[in-house]
């Protein structure tokens, strides 16, 4: 089963709320000093996903990622876990995209790379929430595209697909090859050995730009985007909580108990 | 030619229309009161026409009711080429859809099939000349973005309970049956099954008054119990952190946020719970938000009117057994 697995470097999302800051002429994010880029966590999921699959019924798992050269250390990090092969799209005209021209170029790159079974991506990026590129791909490809998903396996020739719904699970079986957004509740990524990261440090990454894929300038980054960014800011949060304290602490619920019955809270 | 009318993806669940449906309705009602055109609704299921009359009634100037039994269970595979023709014959200038399990995957499917764009878990919509103006948490909440979308329609899904709900609407609007061509072609997925996990102990999240809420900082699945005596105490629904569903203490169902369930209760009870933007992205609709943590600069006496600054091992057993004195009374 030959499996494909796109995944997006992401500021760390732990960063503390009270760091963040945005540059509102440049209508940037301007993030924290020393801080570390990762790979977007549901996209670690969706690639551990691909790993277990690739262990039960063998085949090639390719990561992509569009995005500039910092990249490479995430593309690593997923050849050490385990990928095959990886395969960065940079070039300058991707620049200042959004969901759809990433999506254009990603389709794109996957219909070069040959035939596959099966795409997963995390079901939307830590800094974006949007949620929209895997089903882009999806819809490009015009081939299923299921999200969130917790699980996927395959027998025969079909894939059993656990689908996130209100109160519980649906289960689907799809004919791949089908593209699925990854949920983070069932595939706990792995982390690579120190000799795997090594080896992948001294790896070959393919790096693609525009003059590879069959697009044009036009269709692609600022000038090809579907979406115009107005306006960035932070909104402001003023703390309004009375504390509600008692020493020791083993009467402070009593006290909130009583409290919440005085406001006719409970 | 396009008209300036908005659209509305109306959605049913096991009890019949969802709120959301109503939410999306209240929006559409504010945007054409302010720049015009009328509000149509897509009832698309099977067996749902008897759900017509509440969209009518509550909103909707049309209702276009597609009732097929291919669209039943709900597969983005079948409903999308419905959708896609409906939009075609009416050219709506903007189209509404939830930010739930299945506008989440309709959503910007729709926007790629028909040469467009999408917002996606939107938290408020206004006006500027022909188009609307979008605007969406970035980086779990951390920062805002207003986008605007140059093509047509201007698609959006809307984050549950960001949006009033409408009360019924003075007139009532038509409801039209649609013909459209469902051929009962070969689908490439199939539901074979649901699996309910509901939260066993405690009430449906969905729509409860109460809800008492655990993180990480209950420390393990063994101290879990507190919050199930505490949320029976109560009558409350029981929620979750996301590092709480990860760890495999409860059933992903329970999980409140940004990618979980989206709650706006009377009463939510965190304990051990940071606040993590992703995670206030779900509940800071409840009216009334208590805080139960040991850090007293968690983020989440931010949002709290209530806190106590403490070890819930010491904080719980107290309030559970007054709450129960005072109940009883
Ligand atoms: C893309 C994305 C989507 C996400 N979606 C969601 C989502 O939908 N829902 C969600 O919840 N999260 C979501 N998260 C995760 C979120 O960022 C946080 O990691 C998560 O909410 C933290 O859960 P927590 O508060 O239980 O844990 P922590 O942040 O670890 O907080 C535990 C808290 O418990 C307190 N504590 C520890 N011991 C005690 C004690 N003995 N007594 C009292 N207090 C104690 C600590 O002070 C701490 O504040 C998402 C993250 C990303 C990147």
């Amino acid at each position: 089963m030959d499996i494909i697995v796109t995944v997006k470097q992401v500021s760390d999302p732990e960063i503390p709320p009270a760091f963040f800051k945005v540059d509102e002429a440049a209508r940037q994010v301007l993030l924290p000093p020393g801080m570390s880029w990762v790979m977007n966590g549901y996209d670690a999921n969706a690639l551990e996903a691909g790993l277990r699959l690739k262990e039960l019924h063998g085949g090639k798992l390719t990561v992509i990622s569009l995005g500039d050269y910092k990249v490479r250390d995430t593309l690593k990090r997923a050849l050490a876990m385990g990928a095959d092969q990886a395969i960065l799209l940079d070039d300058p005209a991707f620049a200042d995209g959004d969901s759809y021209t990433t999506a254009l170029v990603l389709a794109e790159v996957i219909k070069k790379n040959g035939s596959f079974d099966l795409i997963l991506s995390g079901r939307q990026a830590s800094d974006t929430d949007a949620g929209q590129v895997h089903l882009g791909i999806a819809e490009l490809l015009g081939i299923p595209g299921i999200v969130p998903v917790l699980k996927v396996e395959k027998t025969g020739d079909t894939l059993q697909v656990e689908r996130l719904v209100e109160g519980g699970l649906q289960v689907l079986e799809v004919q791949p090859p089908a593209a699925l957004g990854i949920s983070s509740e069932f595939y706990e990524p792995r982390n690579p050995s120190v000799r795997n990261l090594v080896t992948a440090g001294r790896s070959q990454i393919q790096i693609l730009g525009l003059a590879d894929l069959g697009l044009t300038a036009s269709q692609v980054g600022k000038s090809g985007a579907r979406c115009q960014l107005r306006r960035l800011f932070i909104e402001a949060r003023e703390s309004c909580v009375e504390l509600i304290e008692s020493d020791p602490s083993a009467g402070a619920g009593i006290k909130l108990a009583e409290r919440l019955h005085d406001e006719k809270l409970i | 030619m396009p008209t300036d009318n908005i659209m509305v993806i109306a959605e049913t669940g096991s009890e019949g229309l969802s709120e959301i449906s109503f939410e999306l309705l209240g929006a559409a009602q504010t945007l054409v009161g302010q720049m015009g055109g009328r509000v149509v609704a897509v009832l698309a299921g099977c067996r749902v026409c008897e759900h017509a009359g509440a969209l009518a009634e509550r909103g909707a100037n049309r209702v276009l009711v597609v009732d097929h039994e291919l669209l039943e269970p709900y597969r983005a595979e079948t409903h999308l080429p419905v959708l896609v023709e409906i939009i075609k014959r009416e050219e709506p200038a903007a189209i509404f859809l939830g930010h739930t399990f299945t506008g989440q995957e309709l959503g910007p499917r729709l926007a790629f099939r028909l040469g467009t764009a999408i917002t996606t878990d939107c938290i408020r919509l206004e006006p500027a000349g022909d188009r609307v103006v979008m605007t969406k948490p970035l980086h779990g909440g951390n920062v805002m973005a207003e986008y605007i979308i140059a093509g047509s329609p201007q698609i959006v899904s809307l984050r549950p309970h960001a949006f009033a709900q409408t009360g019924p609407s003075r007139s009532t609007g038509e409801v039209l049956d649609m013909e459209v061509n469902l051929e009962g072609g070969q689908t490439k997925t199939r539901l074979v099954g649901t699996i309910r996990e509901d939260s066993g102990k405690g009430k449906q999240l969905k729509n409860a008054e109460v809800i008492v809420s655990g993180g990480r900082g209950l420390g393990g699945a063994e101290n879990w119990h507190y919050v199930e005596e505490l949320a029976e105490a109560l009558g409350a629904a029981i929620g979750a952190t996301r590092a709480v569903v990860d760890a495999g203490w409860v059933p992903a169902s329970l999980q409140i946020g940004l990618t979980g369930t989206i709650v706006s209760p009377e009463l939510y009870i965190a304990v051990g719970i940071s606040g993590a933007p992703q995670h206030i992205a779900g509940m800071s609709g409840a009216r009334t938000i208590i805080a139960i943590n040991c850090d007293p600069d968690a983020n989440i006496f931010k949002y709290a009117r209530y806190g106590v600054v403490g070890d819930w091992k010491e904080v719980l057993p107290g309030l559970i057994q007054r709450i129960k004195e005072l109940r009883e009374k």
